[in-house]
């Protein structure tokens, strides 16, 4: 017997937790399926202060305080992760490894997983030195050379914190620029502990029980050299969690869920939001509007296509 | 009550190496996010499998030879040991489902 709900979210980072709160206060019985940890991107995230009437948070206690909000007002917590979707009888069917979940509406906010760099010795030396999360793994790395690779927000937030603890922090990116917000370029280049590598990629990690180096390539001289490091950080971007989806909803080529502006995605009761969607501005704030969007419409959707 | 102990280094041989059952080892750290997330994960299933593994936490802050010694470079790491040897090993966060497949399969 599947589980019935009024509204299912599936993915719990800013957008399901938003999503979570309003569709909780809407008074729908709504349960939220989360597969890892609560927060999603932002509990990796060391701090967010660009959230608006937040100063500074830790990423991992702002996602706990959503999450206590919106089990506050009603919110179901399951922490399963939806393996496929399918519509039955006007209604949603979530399916997991242990239980299903028949909804009315369901809204996806399965978030956005980083990328690999997809190079020889990347996944054999995860936890060994290869790390996709400096909060949690640069302090094992105090005086030591460490390296990041990529160019965006990301890759600065986290090189500036892996500084407090490693002497020196390489950036290694395929540009000549950083595509990472002013401020955050302007705190990068000031830190006497971080040095620029340009134009450069990673074609290889190095070690046998630990990471010793990177083989790296310039792409503009196709010079190859070795950086001898003892941990690479890798933040190069994200790709949608949609795979599970595909040939259900549609989709732009990057897997991204195209949705209109009230997060409907033209499948009925169906909604996206927040890093899984086309055109998203991928910012915490922009996901929990994205989140609370589509629970209003969501709430509107049952009210006019079921009788209560 | 099986709640999960905290081992230092100094204790760590005692507790752990010369322990008659398997034990779990959670190594975490106080400013580490998703640590705090396997952490009530970590204490349901020493209530699960209480007299058959025993469960305890290393924190790597305060015992860094520990946490060296097993290279760990990453948190959250469980190590899961059997005769004072590490038999199974789980990188970062894991739902609880995946980490009792990892139980069942080192106390097979």
């Amino acid at each position: 017997m599947a589980l019935e709900y009024d509204i299912v979210i599936v993915g719990g980072g800013p957008a399901g937790l938003a999503a979570g709160l309003y569709a909780a206060r809407a008074r729908r019985r709504t349960a939220l399926l989360e597969k890892g940890v609560i927060g999603g991107q932002i509990s990796l995230t060391e701090t967010i202060e660009n959230y608006p009437g937040i100063e500074s948070i830790g990423g991992f206690d702002l996602a706990q305080a959503m999450l206590r909000q919106a089990e506050s007002y009603g919110l179901e917590t399951h922490y399963l992760e939806a393996k496929s979707l399918e519509q039955a009888d006007g209604k949603w069917l979530v399916r997991t490894d242990e239980k299903d979940f028949l909804a009315k509406a369901v809204i996806i906010t399965a978030g956005a997983d980083y990328n690999r760099l997809g190079v020889p010795g990347e996944e054999r030396l995860t936890g060994r030195g290869v790390s996709y999360c400096a909060t949690c793994d640069a302090a094992f790395f105090k005086d030591e050379e460490v390296a990041v690779v990529g160019g965006g927000d990301a890759a600065m937030d986290e090189g500036l914190f892996t500084a407090r603890y490693a002497s020196k922090v390489y950036v290694i990116h395929r540009r000549d620029q950083l595509r990472a917000s002013r401020i955050l370029q302007e705190r990068a280049f000031a830190n006497p502990k971080m040095h620029f590598i340009w134009n450069t990629v990673v074609t290889e990690v190095l070690g046998e029980e630990a990471v010793e180096g990177l083989r790296l390539r310039n792409v503009v001289s196709g010079e190859e050299s070795v950086l001898p490091v003892k941990a690479v950080f890798i933040f190069i971007g994200h790709h949608p969690n949609t795979d599970w989806l595909k040939g259900l909803v549609p989709m732009d080529n990057g897997g991204h869920i195209v949705v209109n502006e009230w997060m409907e995605t033209g499948l009925p009761g169906l909604f996206a939001a927040g890093d899984v969607r086309k055109n998203a501005a991928r910012q915490v704030v922009s996901s929990a509007g994205d989140g609370a969007t589509a629970a209003i419409a969501a709430d509107r959707y049952i009210s006019e296509h079921f009788r209560e | 009550m099986a709640k999960p102990k905290d081992v230092t280094d100094a204790e760590f041989e005692q507790e752990v190496l010369k322990a008659d059952l398997p034990v779990l080892v959670d190594f975490w750290a106080p400013w580490c996010g998703p640590c705090r997330m396997v952490a009530p994960i970590v204490e349901e299933l020493a209530q699960e499998y209480d007299g058959k593994v025993k469960f305890v936490k290393v924190n790597t802050d305060d015992n860094v030879d520990t946490a060296v010694r097993y290279g760990i470079r990453s948190i959250p790491t469980l190590l899961v040991f059997k005769g004072g040897e590490p038999v199974a090993q789980v990188i970062g966060f894991r739902p609880k489902s995946e980490l009792k497949k990892v139980l069942e399969k080192a106390l097979s």
